[in-house]
């Protein structure tokens, strides 16, 4: 629907202006009244988020007295929904939770937890940063109130990311950001503000950046995000395979391809992940290394960091024989194999 | 970059393990990798003229981290605290050399010349550091300057 796309900086932004628009909805009018947290209500988010879809719901909480709860992880990688009815309940006011887990691959069934969420009342914000890049995402099946995500994960630009929340939640959410380009009529007294998404993108707009996110948005559609899943999904199996057949690798996520996307986080028994990541660096595989910005899955695991391939449109079979390649070297290497 | 120096200060590192007596300890954390160490300073005299009689630690994290940790105590311990924030400072300017121009001076770093190619991995400099900069922290405490 018109309307609904607000850009932003990136999906970051687009959390925290729901989230600040939530606090902000405290000394709004009385349309803003279901977006109001405060102390007895709870925010329920998962052990899995990328700090993005965590860190402005901890502040939330710390601003308006709320209470943060969340969903656990099960030992493949799931998120642990045995508590659902009681973890989602009257008190919830928002739950906040990934599309797609940037460190394990997990894509959790959202539109279940979307349905006990709208069942009390509570609002959707998904974090879409890397399901939108990679699947094809339809957030009326979703069950989303509001879907962030970030241009430079999918070809696009750095600097631009959306918005993306229905209508009539945006029609009466206080905006966050305030000054130019988003008033309607400014006295010394005050102001009132445009309709979205207007209300939510002040101050001169990244149109440099816009113009580029919508050439890979033409891109990716003419390719087909099915066909890109598609092709992610045989380089998943494929890195599952070559990469568990290796004595010592340990998988860090579920060990199948289904409901998972194209990021394959593992270990190396007795060689540290930072380890593992330059020995393939100095191959020519570029991996990642880290917490991967959710530190709290290293925690729930008892790891101090993992080794991160992920996929894209790009890549090859041949790219995760060199992965694999790469991995045994290191163990040769190390002296642990 | 990994020096075969470097690799068997990683499997056997040199004064590993905390130990008593110290006057001071700081705990340093790696945030974009999450390697930790803990490390004390046992000093004998006061001011920059005590002399370093031992430096103990406990560390997690990768083979980088852990061999710096091995080199920088062994290169400490026995010397005035003066001297060895003069080694500090000259392994500090090597890793910040970018792997450009440096002529490390190999009587001062000893061992931790190894860890020249490291300078040029910006994401493993801090591997590097951690410990130094560990150990100048607990010896600031145990001097009891303010940090
Ligand atoms: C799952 C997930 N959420 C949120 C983000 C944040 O994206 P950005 O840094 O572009 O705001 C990222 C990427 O870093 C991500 O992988």
């Amino acid at each position: 629907m018109p309307g609904e796309i607000v850009l932003t900086k990136n999906a970051t932004e687009g959390i925290n202006l729901v989230a600040y628009a939530m606090s902000n909805a405290a000394t709004a009018g009385p349309e803003a009244e279901r977006f109001r947290v405060g102390p007895g209500d709870e925010v329920v988010v998962t052990e899995m988020e990328h700090h993005a879809n965590l860190v402005p719901w901890q502040q939330l909480c710390q601003r308006t007295g709320a209470t943060l709860r969340w969903f656990g992880l099960t030992d493949d990688g799931r998120l642990d929904l045995a508590e659902l009815d009681t973890l989602v309940n009257e008190r919830t006011k928002v739950v906040a939770v990934t599309h797609q887990s940037n460190v394990l691959g997990t894509v959790p069934p959202v539109a279940l937890i979307a349905e006990r969420a709208h069942r009390v009342g509570a609002v959707v914000v998904v974090d879409g940063a890397q399901s939108v890049p990679h699947q094809p995402v339809d957030v009326a099946t979703l069950g989303a109130d509001f879907l962030a995500f970030s241009g430079h994960k999918m070809l696009g630009p750095t600097g631009i990311g959306v918005l993306w929340g229905r209508h009539e939640l945006l029609e009466a959410m206080p905006p966050f950001i305030t000054g130019g380009s988003m008033i309607e009529v400014v006295r010394m007294e005050g102001s009132t503000f445009l309709p979205p998404p207007q209300r939510f993108e002040a101050g001169v707009p990244m149109t440099a950046q816009a113009v580029g996110l919508g050439a890979a948005c033409d891109y990716l559609s003419e390719i087909g995000m099915d066909r890109v899943r598609e092709h992610e999904e045989t380089l998943v199996g494929y890195a599952l395979e070559r990469l568990t057949e290796i004595p010592g690798v340990n998988l860090v996520g579920p060990g199948t391809t289904e409901a998972r996307g194209g990021a394959v986080s593992f270990t190396v028994d007795g060689i540290h992940p930072h380890d593992v990541g330059q020995v393939l660096d100095e191959l020519g595989v570029e991996v990642r290394v880290g917490h991967h910005c959710a530190w709290p899955i290293c925690r729930r695991y008892g790891i101090p960091a993992t080794t991160r391939a992920t996929f894209y449109l790009y890549n090859t079979l041949a790219d995760l024989d060199a992965l694999a390649d790469g991995v045994r070297q290191a163990q040769k290497f190390f002296g642990t194999a | 970059m990994y020096q075969e120096v470097i690799l068997d200060h990683y499997r056997n590192p040199l004064h590993k393990g905390l130990r008593e007596p110290f006057e001071g300890e700081a705990h340093h954390v790696n945030p974009t990798c999450g390697d930790e160490v803990t490390l004390r300073v046992h000093l004998e005299g006061e001011g920059q003229d005590a002399r370093i009689a031992d430096v103990s630690y406990d560390a997690m994290g990768c083979s980088i981290s852990q061999a710096s940790a091995s080199v920088m105590s062994d290169l400490v311990i026995g010397r005035s605290v003066k001297e060895a924030m003069a080694v500090g400072d000259e392994f500090l300017a090597l890793m910040q050399s970018r792997g450009r121009d440096a002529e490390p001076d190999e009587d001062v770093l000893e061992d931790a010349i190894a860890f020249a190619g490291v300078s040029k991995y910006p994401a493993r400099i801090k591997c590097a550091l951690l410990a130094w900069m560990a150990w100048k922290d607990a010896t600031a405490r145990a001097l009891g300057e303010a940090t």
